[in-house]
C-alpha cells in the first residue's frame, strides 16, 4: 500500500477510508475531518480510532466518571488524582503509594493465558510509570459456572498466566477472588490490581515539557500483536466469532518487562526524565498524544527510527501495536548520554525517536515525509462523549418484588450439612489452588496474602509501616440494586482492612458492565457509579482512578453489573495487625454489629438458583463506627483476631476461622438457620482473651455497634449448638473442590 | 565476613537473600552478572529468579555470566557458594553440581510451606542444624524436580551429598524427594526451597531458613 501523506490527504479529500472497520462511528469520521480541515491521513485514522475508543477515551462513561470529582471528600491524603496513569496516596512517612486496577477481560477469553499475563504487565507499567518500584499485586478473577467444559479451558490458562508474569517480574500476589456465575460465561473478568511505593519527590507525570527535550522510546522491540486490542477487543460485543481475533491479544515478555522494571527504576533515581509513559493500550498513539497534550502540544516523532521486531510493518501498524513492555520518556539532551548508558546496563533496546516542539501541533514523519499532524488534546483528551440513553430495566422491579424461598436449616444433622455445603460450594471454598501458582513470599514484605481478608505488604522494614489492600465486589446485590451494590462493596472493602487494623485512605476501582448501548447495562452503570461516588464522600475516601469495562456481553446476554471497589489503607506498625485467626484454644468468640434475614443475593440464594429479593442497604456511617472500634482493638490490643463476614456469613467466616490454624470452636446461636446464613453488611467476628470482656463491652458501646457473644474457641470441632463438624471433615469439604474441579 | 548476592538479569530474590544474609551476621555484598571481580567476598550466593527469563532451560544462559567463570574457579578453591531456586539450576548448569531441575511432576508452578529435613550438617551452609532436624520454609518454582541418572543419585546418597529432602507427599516429582544437594567437598549448596523467605515469622511461614545464613560464619573461609 502506498504512503498516506499528509500532502496526499489535502489533495484527495474523498478518498474511501475504512473508519468504519477501525470501529469509528460516521459522525466521529466526520468530527475528524472537522478537527482537521481535511480528511485523515490512514496514520491519523489508526491514532484517532484507537485513542476514541471506549476503552481508551471513556466516551461512554465520562459524563458519569466526573461524579468521582465533584463529590470528592476533602483528603490531605491525595497527592495525584484521577488522570494520571495511576493516583497517588501520602502514607506517611515520607512515603507515597500508587495503585490501581485494570480489566483485561476480553483478551483473557479469547487467550486465556496470554490475556491474564499482560493484564498484569499492563497495570505493572502504570504503577512503575508514576515513578514507583512495584510491590504487590492482586487479582479479581470471575468465570463461568465451575463445571462448564470452557471454564476448565479459561481457568486453569489464566491462572497460569496471571502466575506465570507476576512470578517472573518477582511480584507477591497477595490476594483477590475467585467468582463463578453462569454469565461469565463467554466473558470472564480478569482484573489486576498493582500497587507501588515511592518516596513524595520521585513522582512521575506524563508530561512532554521544554521544547528541545527528546523523545526516548525504550524497551521491547515494536511487533505486530495486539494492533487495535482496545478498539477491536475491549470496545466491542463478542460474536460467535470471538476466537478468530486472537492477533489482536499481546503477547507478553515478563522478562523483558523485569529488566524493564529496575532500568527504570534506576533511570528515574539519577533524575534523567522530564515526563514518562508506558506504551499499554492504543500503543505509541496513546504515548505520544498523551505526553504531547500533558505539555504544551509540540511533538515531532521520526517514526521509522522505532526499532521493530517485524520490518514489514506500516506505519499505521506501529501506530497501533500494543507490543508490550515499551516506555516513552522524554529526556533532556544532556542528559540522554547517561540514559543510554543505563539502557546498556540492562540490555535493554533504547531509541531517540523526536523530540518536544514549540508549538501545539504531533507531527510524525515516516522517512521525512509528513504523517501525522494532529493536535494532541483531540486525539488523546478530546474525544467524543455521549451521554447515552439508559433506563431502569424492566427486571428490577420484577425481582425486588419476590421474595427468596429457601430451605433454613433447624436440626443438628440440616446444620452440618449446610455448614459442609457452604464451605465447598466453588465460590466459598479454599482457592489454594489458585494462590499456590502465585508466588506470595518475594520481596520478604508480605505480611498477609489469601485467604487473610485483605493482601498486607510492609513498606519500611525499619519503622514497619506498611500498607493493606483488598478488592470486593458482590455481583449479586448490584444486580438487585446497584446502587446499594455498589455502596456496600465499598463498605466490604474497607472493613476488609479495617479488621487487620489499617486505617482506609483511598479507593480505586474496575467497573464491569455489559454494552453501554443497552440502556439498562447504562442505568446499572450510572446507578453503580453514583452509589461509589456518594459512599466515598460519606466514608470520607478519595477515588483515586480507575478503570471502566464495558462490553462484557455475548450476544444479548450481559454479565451482571460487576463494580470491583479497592481501598488501600495504611498500619502503622504491620507487628501489630489483628491476624484473621486465632491460634489458642480458650479465646471468646463474639460477633460486631447486627444480623437481619439478608438472604437475598447471598450465596445460599445463588446456591438454590434464586437472584430474586432486595439487596441490603448500605449504613456507612455504621459501617465507619465499626471501622473505629476495629482500629480502636488493635491499638489498644483488645483482639487476638478479627474476620469480616461477607458472603456464605457467619457459617463461611467461622469455617475459614477455624480451619487457618486448626483450632475449633463452639458456638450457641440463637435462631440457628439465619444467623447461619444471612448476609446483612457489617458484620465482623473477633476473638478475646477473656479478661478484655469489659474492654471490649466499653468500645462497642461507645461507637454503638451491637455485640453478640458467639462461643469460645478450642478443640477439634466447629460445634455449632448441637451439631458437631470434626475439623478433618470440614477441611476436606472445603478443600477439596477445586483440586477435583481442575485436576 | 562478605558474603556477594548475585544479581543476574531476571533475579528476584537478591534482596531477600541480601537481607538474610546480613540478619544472620555478615554483611552481604551486591555482585552483578557482568562483573569482572568478586570484590573479596568470602562466600557466594546466587538467588533465586528467573535469570534471562528461564527461556532456554532454566539457569542454562547465566552459566556464561561473566562472574560465574569467577564463581567457579573459586568454588573449585573451596569457596562456600549456596544456590537457592534458580541459583542450584545455575549450579547445575554450571556443573558445580550433577543433576538436573525439571518441570514439577503436576505442570504448575508450585508456591507453599514445605517441611524438609536437613540430613547433613557438615556443609559449610548447613552446619547450624542438627542432624534430622524438620524445618519449614517456602518452596515456590516451576520447575524444582531434581532429577539424575542412577549412578549419580547411587553416589550423592552414598557420600552422604543429600543435605535436605521434602517430609511427607513429594511436592514436585524430585528422586528420592531431594530438595537439597552438595559437592563432595561440602561447600557448594544447592538448594531448591527458600530459606531467604524464612528468617522471621513476620513475613515467612518460620525463622527456621536463618540456619543456612549462620551456618556460613562458622565455615572456613579462603
Amino acid at each position: 500500500m502506498a504512503l498516506d501523506t499528509v500532502a496526499i490527504a489535502e489533495t484527495t479529500p474523498d478518498s474511501i477510508q475504512p473508519f468504519a472497520q477501525l470501529g469509528l462511528k460516521p459522525d466521529e469520521y466526520a468530527r475528524i475531518k472537522e478537527i482537521l480541515g481535511r480528511r485523515p491521513t490512514s496514520s491519523e485514522l489508526a491514532m484517532y480510532s484507537v485513542m476514541w475508543s471506549e476503552h481508551c477515551s471513556y466516551k461512554s462513561s465520562k459524563v458519569h466518571l466526573k461524579q468521582f470529582g465533584d463529590k470528592a471528600p476533602k483528603s490531605d491524603a491525595l497527592l495525584v488524582g484521577i488522570g494520571e496513569n495511576a493516583g497517588v496516596v501520602d502514607v506517611g512517612q515520607g512515603y507515597a503509594v500508587t495503585f490501581k486496577i485494570e480489566s483485561h477481560n476480553h483478551p483473557s477469553f479469547v487467550e486465556p493465558y496470554q490475556g491474564a499475563a499482560t493484564g498484569v504487565g499492563g497495570i505493572v507499567r502504570d504503577i512503575l510509570t508514576m515513578g514507583a518500584r512495584p510491590i504487590a499485586v492482586m487479582d479479581p478473577l470471575r468465570f463461568g459456572p465451575a463445571d462448564a467444559p470452557d471454564t476448565r479451558r479459561v481457568l486453569p490458562g489464566i491462572v497460569a498466566g496471571v502466575g506465570g508474569y507476576g512470578n517472573c517480574l518477582g511480584l507477591p500476589n497477595i490476594g483477590g477472588e475467585v467468582i463463578f456465575d453462569q454469565t461469565y460465561a463467554g466473558n470472564p473478568l480478569v482484573n489486576a490490581l498493582c500497587v507501588g511505593v515511592m518516596k513524595h519527590s520521585d513522582i512521575k507525570l506524563a508530561k512532554a515539557a521544554g521544547a528541545g527535550n527528546l523523545v526516548v522510546l525504550y524497551g521491547a522491540k515494536t511487533g505486530g500483536d495486539g494492533i487495535g486490542g482496545v478498539s477491536v477487543l475491549a470496545s466491542e460485543t463478542f460474536g460467535a466469532g470471538g476466537s478468530t481475533k486472537r492477533p489482536s491479544v499481546q503477547v507478553g515478555d515478563p522478562f523483558v518487562e523485569k529488566v524493564l522494571i529496575e532500568c527504570s527504576l534506576e533511570i528515574f533515581a539519577e533524575d534523567l526524565v522530564v515526563g514518562i509513559q508506558d506504551l499499554g493500550g492504543a500503543g505509541l498513539s496513546c504515548a505520544t498524544s498523551e505526553l504531547a497534550s500533558g505539555g504544551s502540544g509540540g511533538m515531532k516523532v521520526a517514526l521509522d527510527k522505532v526499532p521493530l521486531r517485524d520490518p514489514s510493518l506500516s506505519p499505521e501498524e506501529i501506530l497501533m501495536s500494543e507490543s508490550q513492555e515499551r516506555m516513552c520518556a522524554i529526556v533532556e539532551p544532556e542528559k540522554l548520554a547517561r540514559f543510554l548508558e543505563i539502557c546498556a546496563k540492562w540490555d535493554v533496546t533504547v531509541t531517540a525517536i523526536g523530540e518536544v516542539t514549540d508549538g501545539d501541533r504531533l507531527v510524525i514523519t515516516w522517512n521525512d515525509e509528513i504523517i501525522v499532524n494532529v493536535p494532541p488534546r483531540t486525539v488523546a483528551h478530546e474525544g467524543p462523549v455521549y451521554n447515552r440513553p439508559l433506563a431502569q430495566p424492566a427486571y428490577i422491579d420484577e425481582v425486588n418484588a419476590q421474595v427468596v424461598q429457601l430451605p433454613i436449616p433447624h436440626t443438628a444433622a440440616e446444620i452440618k450439612a449446610t455448614v459442609l455445603e457452604l464451605a465447598g460450594t466453588p465460590n466459598l471454598a479454599d482457592k489454594s489452588w489458585v494462590t499456590s501458582q502465585y508466588d506470595k513470599y518475594v520481596q520478604g514484605n508480605t505480611i498477609q496474602s489469601q485467604p487473610d481478608d485483605s493482601g498486607m505488604v510492609r513498606i519500611d522494614e525499619k519503622t514497619h509501616l506498611g500498607v493493606a489492600i483488598s478488592t470486593d465486589a458482590n455481583a449479586n446485590w448490584s444486580y438487585l440494586n446497584p446502587y446499594q451494590g455498589a455502596k456496600l462493596a465499598l463498605a466490604e472493602a474497607a472493613r476488609n482492612i479495617a479488621s487487620a487494623g489499617a486505617r482506609p485512605l483511598a479507593v480505586t476501582n474496575c467497573l464491569n458492565f455489559g454494552s453501554p448501548e443497552d440502556p439498562g447495562v447504562m442505568w446499572q452503570f450510572a446507578e453503580s457509579v453514583r452509589g461509589l461516588a456518594d459512599g466515598c464522600l460519606e466514608m470520607g475516601l478519595p477515588v483515586t482512578g480507575g478503570n471502566v469495562s464495558f462490553y462484557n456481553q455475548t450476544g444479548a446476554v450481559a454479565i451482571l453489573p460487576t463494580p470491583v471497589i479497592g481501598v488501600l489503607g495504611v498500619i502503622d506498625d504491620v507487628r501489630t495487625r489483628t491476624p484473621m485467626s486465632f491460634d489458642v484454644a480458650g479465646l471468646d468468640l463474639y460477633l460486631l454489629g447486627d444480623t437481619y434475614a439478608d438472604l437475598a443475593g447471598s450465596e445460599w440464594a445463588f446456591m438454590h438458583g434464586q437472584r430474586v429479593g432486595q439487596s441490603p442497604t448500605a449504613d456507612l456511617a455504621r459501617e465507619m463506627r465499626l471501622i473505629e472500634v476495629l482500629l480502636a482493638g488493635r491499638e489498644e490490643k483488645i483482639f487476638s483476631a478479627a474476620h469480616d463476614l461477607s458472603q456464605g456469613g457467619l457459617s463461611a467466616g467461622l469455617t475459614e476461622m477455624v480451619l487457618r490454624n486448626s483450632i475449633g470452636a463452639t458456638i450457641a446461636l440463637a435462631d440457628v438457620g439465619i444467623s447461619l446464613l444471612s448476609e446483612s453488611p457489617g458484620r465482623v467476628i473477633v476473638a478475646i482473651e477473656p479478661s478484655k470482656t469489659d474492654a471490649l463491652s466499653t468500645l462497642a458501646a461507645k461507637h454503638h455497634i451491637t455485640l453478640t457473644k458467639l462461643g469460645t474457641t478450642g478443640g477439634d470441632s466447629l460445634t455449632i449448638n448441637d451439631a458437631v463438624i470434626s475439623l478433618a471433615e470440614l477441611r476436606t469439604a472445603h478443600t477439596a473442590t477445586f483440586p477435583k474441579l481442575f485436576g | 565476613m562478605r558474603v556477594g548476592v548475585i544479581t543476574f538479569p531476571g533475579t528476584l530474590d537478591d534482596r531477600d537473600a541480601a537481607r538474610a544474609v546480613n540478619v544472620g551476621g555478615a554483611e552481604a555484598v551486591a555482585l552483578w552478572h557482568a562483573d569482572a571481580d568478586l570484590k573479596n567476598v568470602d562466600a557466594v550466593i546466587l538467588p533465586g529468579g528467573f535469570s534471562y527469563g528461564d527461556y532456554l532451560r532454566c539457569g542454562a544462559i547465566s552459566r556464561f555470566a561473566p562472574v560465574m567463570n569467577l564463581v567457579i574457579e573459586a568454588a573449585g578453591k573451596g569457596m562456600p557458594v549456596l544456590g537457592i531456586c534458580n541459583g542450584f539450576q545455575v549450579l547445575c548448569e554450571s556443573h558445580l553440581l550433577p543433576g538436573a531441575l525439571t518441570r514439577n511432576s503436576d505442570l504448575h508452578f508450585l508456591c507453599r510451606d514445605q517441611e524438609i529435613e536437613i540430613t547433613n550438617t557438615t556443609t559449610a551452609w548447613t552446619s547450624s542444624y542438627s542432624a534430622g532436624e524438620k524445618i519449614v520454609i517456602p518452596l515456590k518454582n516451576g520447575e524444582g524436580s531434581f532429577q539424575c541418572d542412577d549412578e549419580t543419585l547411587a553416589q550423592l546418597e552414598g557420600e552422604g551429598r543429600v543435605i535436605a529432602r521434602y517430609v511427607g507427599e513429594n511436592p514436585n516429582g524430585s528422586r528420592n524427594l531431594i530438595a537439597g544437594i552438595s559437592n563432595a567437598r561440602g561447600n557448594v549448596v544447592g538448594l531448591m526451597p527458600h530459606p531467604e523467605h524464612a528468617i522471621d515469622t513476620l513475613t515467612g511461614p518460620s525463622a527456621q531458613g536463618l540456619g543456612f545464613f549462620t551456618s556460613i560464619l562458622n565455615a572456613m573461609v579462603k
